[in-house]
């Protein structure tokens, strides 16, 4: 079945399609990174990785996630 | 004589050397130095996850923040809003309060904005972090810094990566006067006896990089750093002799043939 009406978000700077009424925990899940190694920001504020399960991306979306890498 | 430990926001380290995680040929190298340097407190930086690789080695599962206090860092920030954003995100990670404020102002020297660096230290401190704070080798900056909240004190010895050593012997002394905060020189050390001159100096710590990272063997090089700091800061308790411009004997003249 196709899916209708993708809407478009950007993760890391890369544009991404998602189906409508994606969580952010369905986002975190597909890219397989581990939750507690992590932080997110939606739209430029951080989120509370408690709560991604209750978030749904909406069009336009601008999401950043990150963690340690190395560095002096 | 038994030491005091490194003291930083109320909390006690057993090693003086701060190691950087930049820069190694691979992780496994890192933790490899890391573990022979001694260190209990490793830098860090906050970037973005790789989306498309998703197999991508990860810091985390070669250096263990429950084994070793992570120091996040804001490299790469020029001003007070993304060093902060940054901050805030290395918070959100694992609840680290204690991090590593480095504000630059110039691309090609890498030298401390110190305006946006005490703009920063201050606004992170009510913020409820403890800021140790990478800045310039003047002693008056250094007092403002103390003055907003910044919990440890770090100058640079030399531009960072640049491996010069400790270019002002002077600034440092006079900051070491002045200040009661944890001294950590950070930056410019190239060797070991770089580290060594500045716990002689009396600072509190050195934090090392590059000169372990890229030298032609990082593991000795980690294990050589940290035996320059703990000589120099036993050198430096030890209270050395008054430099002469001429010779004493340290034979007597005494029953000579």
């Amino acid at each position: 079945m196709k899916v209708k009406n993708k809407i478009k978000i950007t993760v890391n700077g890369k544009q991404i399609q998602v189906i409508p009424n994606f969580s952010m925990k369905s986002l975190i899940t597909n890219l397989k990174i581990p939750i507690n190694k992590i932080a997110i920001e939606l739209n430029k504020k951080i989120i509370d990785k408690k709560r991604i399960s209750k978030i749904y991306l909406q069009k336009d979306d601008k999401i950043e996630i990150v963690h340690f890498i190395g560095g002096g | 004589m038994v030491d005091r430990k490194l003291k930083i926001a109320n909390k006690n380290f057993k090693s003086r050397l701060i190691v950087g995680t930049g820069k190694y040929r691979s992780f496994r190298d890192c933790a490899k130095a890391i573990k022979v340097s001694g260190a209990d407190i490793v830098t860090v930086a906050v970037r973005r996850v790789n989306i498309s690789n998703k197999n991508k080695a990860r810091l985390m599962d070669y250096i263990d923040p429950k084994k070793i206090t992570y120091l996040p860092n804001t490299a790469g920030c020029f001003n007070a809003e993304d060093a902060i954003r940054t901050l805030r995100l290395a918070r959100e990670i694992g609840g680290w309060k204690l991090v590593k404020l480095e504000v630059l102002g110039d691309k090609k020297n890498l030298f401390p904005e110190m305006i946006e660096t005490l703009r920063s230290t201050e606004l992170l401190t009510k913020e409820g972090f403890k800021v140790m704070v990478y800045c310039n080798d003047d002693p008056l900056m250094a007092k403002r810094l103390e003055n907003v909240g910044a919990v440890a004190i770090m100058p640079l010895a030399a531009p960072i990566g640049s491996g010069l050593g400790i270019q002002n012997k002077v600034n440092i002394k006079i900051i070491r006067q002045q200040t009661k905060l944890p001294l950590i020189i950070d930056a410019g050390i190239g060797q070991a006896s770089d580290a060594s001159i500045a716990m002689e100096l009396g600072c509190d710590g050195v934090l090392i990089n590059t000169a372990i990272a890229k030298a032609k063997n990082p593991i000795q090089m980690a294990e050589a750093m940290k035996f320059a700091v703990i000589s120099g800061r036993k050198s430096f308790l030890s209270g050395r002799i008054n430099p002469n411009l001429f010779g004493f004997r340290s034979t007597t003249n005494k029953g000579i043939i």
